[in-house]
C-alpha cells in the first residue's frame, strides 16, 4: 500500500512539474516555487539525519579504536564550526570566517591541487600506444598539447589550426553523440519513474 | 400488430434524448470553444518559446508508449552485451574472495532529482543484492543526505529480498560532507584505509572523478565507472577498468533486471535516436541548400 502511495505521489508531481514547465502563468511559477520550497524542507530534515549518522558512526568507531585521530578531527570540525558561528556569527572578521579562510579553504585547495598529479599519472598510462586506438589518442593528445604551448606555433603555423579543427569537428561530434545518448537516457529514465515502470528507487524488487 | 402509441412514445423519447444530447454537446462545445479562446487570448497560459520542447517531449512520450505497448503484444528483443555491466558480479565476487569490501559512490555532482542518480540507484540495488548473497561489506559514502536516505532504503530492501537482512549495516551508507573536495578527501581516505577490492563510481561526477579513480587505481581495485559528464568520462576511460559511456548507465536497469517493460523503454531510446538522425540529415541538407542559394528552405530546423 505504501508503495502505491509513493508511486501515485511520484506520478502526480511528475505530471504537474512537466505541465508547469510549459506554462508562463504566475500560477505555474507559484506551483514550481512551492514544490522547490518543500524540497528544501525535506533536504533540511535529511541533513539532520545525515549529521546524526556521521556523529554516531564516528563515536562508535572511536570506541572500537578504529582510526581514532581522523575521527576526532571530524567530530571536532562538526562541533566547533557551528558553535563558533552561533556565538560570533559568520560575517567577515569573525572566528568562523577566519577558520573557513585559513583551515577549510586551504585544505580544499590542497585536495584540488592533487588533480594535477593525477592527470599526469593517468595520462602516462592512457597514452601508451598499445593498440591502434591508443596510438590515435596519443597522437591527438600530442598535437593538442603542442598547440597549447608556444612550441606548437613556432614549429608550424598549421599545428594550432589543426588542433582547433580536431577540437571543433571530430572531438565535438563524438561529444555531441554521447550527449544525445545521455539526453535520451535521461528522458526515458524520467518517464519510467513517473509512469511507475521503474520502481527500484523505492527499494526492493521492481 | 405493433402498438402505435408505444411506438410513437418511443420515438418521442428517442427524439427528446437526441435533443438533450445535442443541446448538451453544443453546450460542452461552446464551453470548450470559450476555454480555447480564453487560453488563446491569455498567452501566459502557454509559453510559446517552449513549443519545440513540448513537441519533442510529446514525440518522446509517444515513442516510449509505442515501444511498451508493442512489447505487450509479444514483440521480444535483446540488448547487446555491455562489458561494464557484465563485470558487476565478477567485481563483487573478487571482493568476496579477497575478504575486502566493495565501495560504491554516486559522485558529488548530482542530487536525487537527477536521472543519473536514479540510474545509479538501480545498479546499486543489483550490487547490494550480490553483496548480500556473498556476505561482502558494501560501503556507500555520499555528499547528499537525501541520497543517503534513499540508498539506505534501496540497500536494505535488496538485502531483505536476497534473504539476508541481518547482514545489512546502515552505518556503511554514510553522508560525509556536502563540500566537493571535503567529499573527495573523505572518500579518498576510505579508499586508502579500507582498501576495497572493487570500486563503483556511478553517478554524476565533477572534478573529484579523477582524484577518486586514480586513488582506486593506486590500490589495485577493479573499478567500474559511469557518468553523464562527457568531460569526466575521458578521465574514467583512462583510469578505470570498465566505463559505462553515456546512455549505457541509463540502460543498466533493464540490462540487469531483464524486465521487459524497462527493456522496451530502452528500445524506445534507439527509435528516438533514429528519429534524431533522420532529422539531422534532413536539416543538414536543407541548411546546405539554403546556404548555397539554390533554394530557400528557411530555418525551420533551427529551434
Amino acid at each position: 500500500m505504501d508503495r502505491k502511495v509513493a508511486l501515485a505521489i511520484c506520478f502526480v508531481f511528475g505530471v504537474v512539474m512537466f505541465i508547469q514547465y510549459f506554462s508562463g502563468s504566475s500560477l505555474a511559477r507559484q506551483v514550481n516555487q512551492s514544490i522547490l520550497e518543500y524540497w528544501q524542507i525535506v533536504f533540511a530534515f535529511t541533513l539532520v539525519v545525515g549529521i546524526v549518522g556521521v556523529v554516531r558512526t564516528n563515536v562508535q568507531r572511536i570506541n572500537k579504536r578504529d582510526d581514532v585521530f581522523f575521527r576526532i578531527v571530524t567530530l571536532a570540525g562538526i562541533i566547533i564550526m557551528p558553535v563558533v558561528a552561533l556565538i560570533w556569527g559568520i560575517k567577515a572578521d569573525t572566528p568562523f570566517m577566519w577558520m573557513f579562510e585559513n583551515i577549510q579553504a586551504p585544505m580544499q585547495a590542497t585536495v584540488f591541487a592533487l588533480l594535477a598529479f593525477f592527470v599526469a599519472s593517468a595520462s602516462f598510462r592512457g597514452f601508451r600506444a598499445r593498440s591502434v586506438q591508443a596510438t590515435v589518442l596519443l597522437v591527438s593528445a600530442s598535437i593538442i598539447l603542442l598547440s597549447r604551448s608556444a612550441l606548437g606555433g613556432i614549429l608550424a603555423d598549421e599545428i594550432p589550426q589543426f588542433a582547433e579543427w580536431m577540437r571543433n569537428y571530430p572531438s565535438m561530434s563524438a561529444r555531441r553523440a554521447i550527449l544525445i545518448g545521455i539526453g535520451l537516457g535521461s528522458i526515458t529514465t524520467s518517464l519510467r519513474v513517473i509512469l511507475g515502470i521503474e520502481r527500484t528507487w523505492l527499494g526492493g524488487r521492481r | 400488430m405493433p402498438d402505435n402509441k408505444a411506438l410513437s412514445g418511443g420515438l418521442v423519447k428517442k427524439n427528446n434524448f437526441l435533443l438533450i444530447v445535442g443541446a448538451g454537446g453544443a453546450h460542452v462545445g461552446r464551453m470548450l470553444l470559450n476555454l480555447a479562446l480564453i487560453i488563446a487570448a491569455s498567452t501566459a497560459w502557454f509559453d510559446m518559446d517552449r513549443l519545440p520542447t513540448l513537441i519533442a517531449s510529446v514525440i518522446a512520450i509517444g515513442i516510449v508508449a509505442y515501444a511498451v505497448l508493442r512489447h505487450k503484444h509479444g514483440r521480444k528483443f535483446r540488448m547487446r552485451e555491455i562489458a561494464g555491466l557484465s563485470a558487476l558480479d565478477n567485481a563483487v565476487g573478487r571482493a568476496t574472495e579477497m575478504a575486502r569490501p566493495v565501495l560504491y559512490t554516486p559522485g558529488w555532482g548530482g542530487d536525487i532529482q537527477r536521472p543519473t542518480t536514479i540510474a545509479s540507484m538501480n545498479v546499486l540495488s543489483h550490487v547490494a543484492a550480490r553483496t548480500a548473497q556473498y556476505n561482502c561489506d558494501l560501503v556507500y559514502p555520499t555528499h547528499d543526505p537525501v541520497i543517503m536516505a534513499v540508498a539506505q532504503e534501496v540497500v536494505r530492501e535488496a538485502y531483505a529480498d536476497a534473504g539476508y537482512v541481518e547482514r545489512f549495516k546502515s552505518d556503511n551508507i554514510t553522508y560525509v560532507t556536502s563540500s566537493q573536495f571535503g567529499y573527495a578527501a573523505a572518500v579518498d581516505g576510505m579508499i586508502s584505509r579500507v582498501k576495497p577490492a572493487s570500486i563503483f563510481l556511478l553517478g554524476t561526477f565533477e572534478a573529484e572523478s579523477l582524484i577518486l579513480a586514480e586513488t582506486g587505481n593506486s590500490i589495485g581495485a577493479i573499478q567500474i565507472a559511469g557518468t553523464d559528464s562527457t568531460i569526466q568520462l575521458s578521465f574514467f576511460i583512462v583510469a578505470c577498468d570498465y566505463t559505462l559511456i553515456g546512455e549505457e548507465l541509463f540502460a543498466a536497469s533493464g540490462y540487469l533486471s531483464q524486465d521487459e517493460s524497462i527493456l522496451a523503454s530502452v528500445q524506445a531510446q534507439d527509435i528516438m535516436k533514429v528519429v534524431i538522425a533522420v532529422f539531422l540529415v534532413v536539416a543538414t541538407i536543407a541548411a546546405t541548400l539554403t546556404a548555397t542559394g539554390l533554394v530557400d528552405l528557411g530555418e525551420w530546423w533551427m529551434f
